[in-house]
């Protein structure tokens, strides 16, 4: 369960961002990618998701292994705590929500609307949603916004749990989690101007 | 020469362009202005008709255009989902106001020649109708594209709306023509394909053809070169796009 | 594929609006046009099967940009996309829900308010086949719409204009065999081409809307 991401070009809106950032992410791994806002540190990681299609280069990773989340959670508000959990454990194929559940202490909230819940208890249930899909390789974008610092003591555990069982994370953050992890600064793959600072399809007309 | 393939490069197309475009639209305007003249002032009125037939010489290379101009979106459409050349999306794009504007052409032209011939401006008559239905179908694509900013997105979506479209728009004509014949039985003393299409070739004479034929020849240069005019327009945008994003990057 | 369908049905149920809005639209419809023709039952019943049709189009067109649109909004289509679910299953089973919310709902009431229309006594078992076999082609090209509009800001209107021409074979066909089955003529043609189209749109679209959804994803 090795993500391999080599020579990645990515672009939003049509311009590139980032150019040529090649790394390895073996299983126990963490890789925290560091840049300031803007410089397409969303963009490279819903690109390795498998979102958005590479301008150039390659993700390799074995199939079904990537779990995404980001700022919109998919969460339903109209559901409560514990359908929103059992549906994205059905829909990846598992059963059991318990360990996500107590793992960011939603026990108490099973049965709570989603609607119902604050910023940061949302943000918590968001993140037990990793938990369910059962997938090695986390991507996650900012995972710690408008938590406190219990729950992102909760957080760093819950990732601390994942990688010590073999998974790999990939986070986009400021905050430091007292991970063992490597860091990315995106900065210096900043895309030039250039022909090839335009993605794909404006590069003909040029 | 090498492949055909060559001209979907943005550049190359605009300059080929560029080499074609005066003597098509030459060529269109000589046919129109020939055939239209020959057609409304040299040509006999229609013993049953009158001079309204005159009409004609628009109302049939507009709508044979109409349709002609769909069919060149849908080729234009598959190239560019299964070859990715631009030029052929932009085309596809530049092609759809012209083929709207055949469209309107034929219905009005249309509805002026029916109003003496049928005492009506508008039947539900299978043409008339699958005719409204494509300036739906036009009407949607282009909103489509206007409606997306970012231009390979819009060039895949327009694209299979096209496609799908099409084969709506097929089975529309079948069932338009299955619907009025299910509501008019045997009633039906205003068939247009008597006066209009297929039937015009069989029935009018040669006086009539010969001039139709020209006017016909007129209107797929201008189609032509209108076409091609667009889609040189198109390139352009698309390429002081890509100037203005260097720019900003730099 | 079953938790889906489950998840958007409780979404529905407890949105509200979901079944209602479809059927009280189409009651208002209904309700509406003896206003503008007139009360003269020969004329209504002579009207009821096309109107029964129109009011059920219409209905099921009100809701479509809700299949697709608030999944987007939160990420679940995002999340969808990198799941083992493929995106084909998802807009069959959007689009079945949609159906179950909208069009089974439609065929429920429409016997109902062919009674308001003076629909004749034999009509009624046609205008429940005819729409009972259409309205599934109507939410899967729904879907369809949905999908290629799904980005937009303002889709609604847009999927409408896209929407309307795609709908004209089965409307056509529809109201054809609920006319004919109204007035006892034969019903074979129009039942073999509505149903013809309506299994043919759901073998095959699927395939287009998911294309299209994967390009507005990217």
């Amino acid at each position: 369960m090795v993500l391999r991401v080599k020579n990645l070009s990515v672009a939003r809106g049509g311009v590139a961002v980032l150019e040529g950032v090649s790394f390895t992410l073996a299983p126990s791994d963490a890789l925290v990618v560091k840049g300031p806002n803007g410089i397409g540190k969303t963009t490279l990681l819903r690109t390795v998701a498998g979102l958005q299609p590479a301008f150039k280069g390659t993700v390799e990773a074995p199939e079904d292994s990537l779990a995404y989340a980001a700022h919109s959670d998919g969460l339903k508000s109209m559901l409560s705590v514990a359908e929103n959990l059992e549906f994205w454990a059905h829909v990846f194929g598992q059963k059991d929500i318990t360990q996500a559940v107590d793992a960011f202490d939603l026990s108490d909230l099973r049965n709570r609307l989603a609607g119902s819940l604050s910023a940061g208890q949302k943000r918590r249930l968001g993140l037990a949603r990793l938990l369910v899909t059962a997938r090695p390789i986390w991507i996650l974008d900012e995972p710690t916004v408008s938590l406190d610092t219990a729950s992102v003591a909760l957080f760093a555990q819950a990732v601390q749990r994942h990688l010590s069982s073999g998974g790999s994370a990939l986070l986009a953050t400021h905050i430091d989690l007292g991970l063992q992890a490597n860091i990315l600064d995106v900065g210096p793959f900043k895309a030039v101007a250039g022909a090839t600072a335009i993605s794909g399809y404006d590069e003909a007309f040029l | 020469m090498g492949s055909i393939w060559e001209y979907a490069n943005p550049v190359k197309f605009s300059q080929t362009v560029s080499r074609f475009l005066a003597p098509v639209a030459m060529g269109a305007t000589v046919c129109l202005v020939i055939g239209l003249v020959w057609g409304f002032f040299f040509t006999p009125d229609d013993f049953r008709q009158g001079a309204t037939v005159k009409i004609i010489y628009l109302h049939v290379p507009a709508a044979l255009m109409a349709i002609n101009a769909w069919f060149m979106m849908l080729v234009t459409s598959l190239i560019w989902l299964v070859r990715r050349h631009h030029v052929s999306a932009l085309a596809a794009k530049a092609a759809a106001p012209i083929g709207v504007t055949m469209t309107v052409i034929a219905l009005i032209t249309g509805a002026i020649w029916g109003q003496p011939m049928w005492g009506t401006w508008w039947a539900w008559d299978p043409r008339l109708t699958s005719f409204l239905i494509l300036f739906l179908f036009y009407l949607g694509y282009i909103a489509l594209w206007e409606a997306i900013d970012d231009p390979d997105t819009a060039a895949d979506l327009t694209s299979v709306l096209c496609i799908v479209g099409s084969v709506f728009a097929v089975l529309s004509r079948y069932a338009v023509n299955f619907w009025n014949q299910g509501l008019h039985q045997g009633a039906s003393v205003m068939r247009a394909g008597a006066i209009t299409g297929t039937d015009t070739e069989e029935k009018v004479s040669n006086v009539f053809f010969y001039p139709l034929l020209v006017c016909i020849i007129g209107f797929v240069l201008l189609f032509v070169a209108l076409v091609l005019l667009r889609t040189r327009t198109e390139i352009h945008k698309r390429r002081t796009r890509a100037l203005l994003a260097r720019e900003r990057m730099a | 594929m079953r938790a889906l369908l489950k998840r958007d049905l409780i979404l529905a149920f407890r949105a509200g609006g979901g079944f209602g809005l479809g059927i009280a639209f189409f009651l208002i419809v209904v309700v509406l046009v003896p206003f503008s023709v007139g009360p003269e039952s020969g004329l209504l019943t002579k009207i009821a099967p096309g109107v029964l049709w129109l009011g059920a189009l219409l209905a099921c067109l009100l809701s479509l940009d809700r299949i697709l649109a608030l999944d987007w909004e939160d990420g679940t289509l995002d999340l969808m996309a990198t799941a083992p679910l493929p995106l084909e299953a998802v807009v069959t089973v959007k689009a079945l829900a949609h159906w179950m919310t909208t069009g089974v709902p439609l065929v429920v009431a429409a016997p109902l308010f062919g009674v308001l229309l003076n629909l004749p006594p034999q009509g009624f078992v046609w205008l429940v086949v005819s729409l009972a076999l259409g309205t599934p082609a109507l939410s899967v090209i729904g879907t369809f719409g949905a999908a290629l509009t799904v980005g937009l800001k303002r889709g609604g209107l847009l999927l409408s204009l896209l929407i309307l021409p795609l709908y004209v074979p089965t409307l056509i066909f529809g109201a054809e065999l609920a006319r004919r089955g109204a007035e006892g003529q034969a019903v074979s043609t129009p039942l073999l081409m509505l149903a013809g189209i309506s299994f043919g749109v759901i073998a095959l679209l699927p395939f287009a809307s998911a294309l299209v959804l994967r390009v507005n994803l990217r």
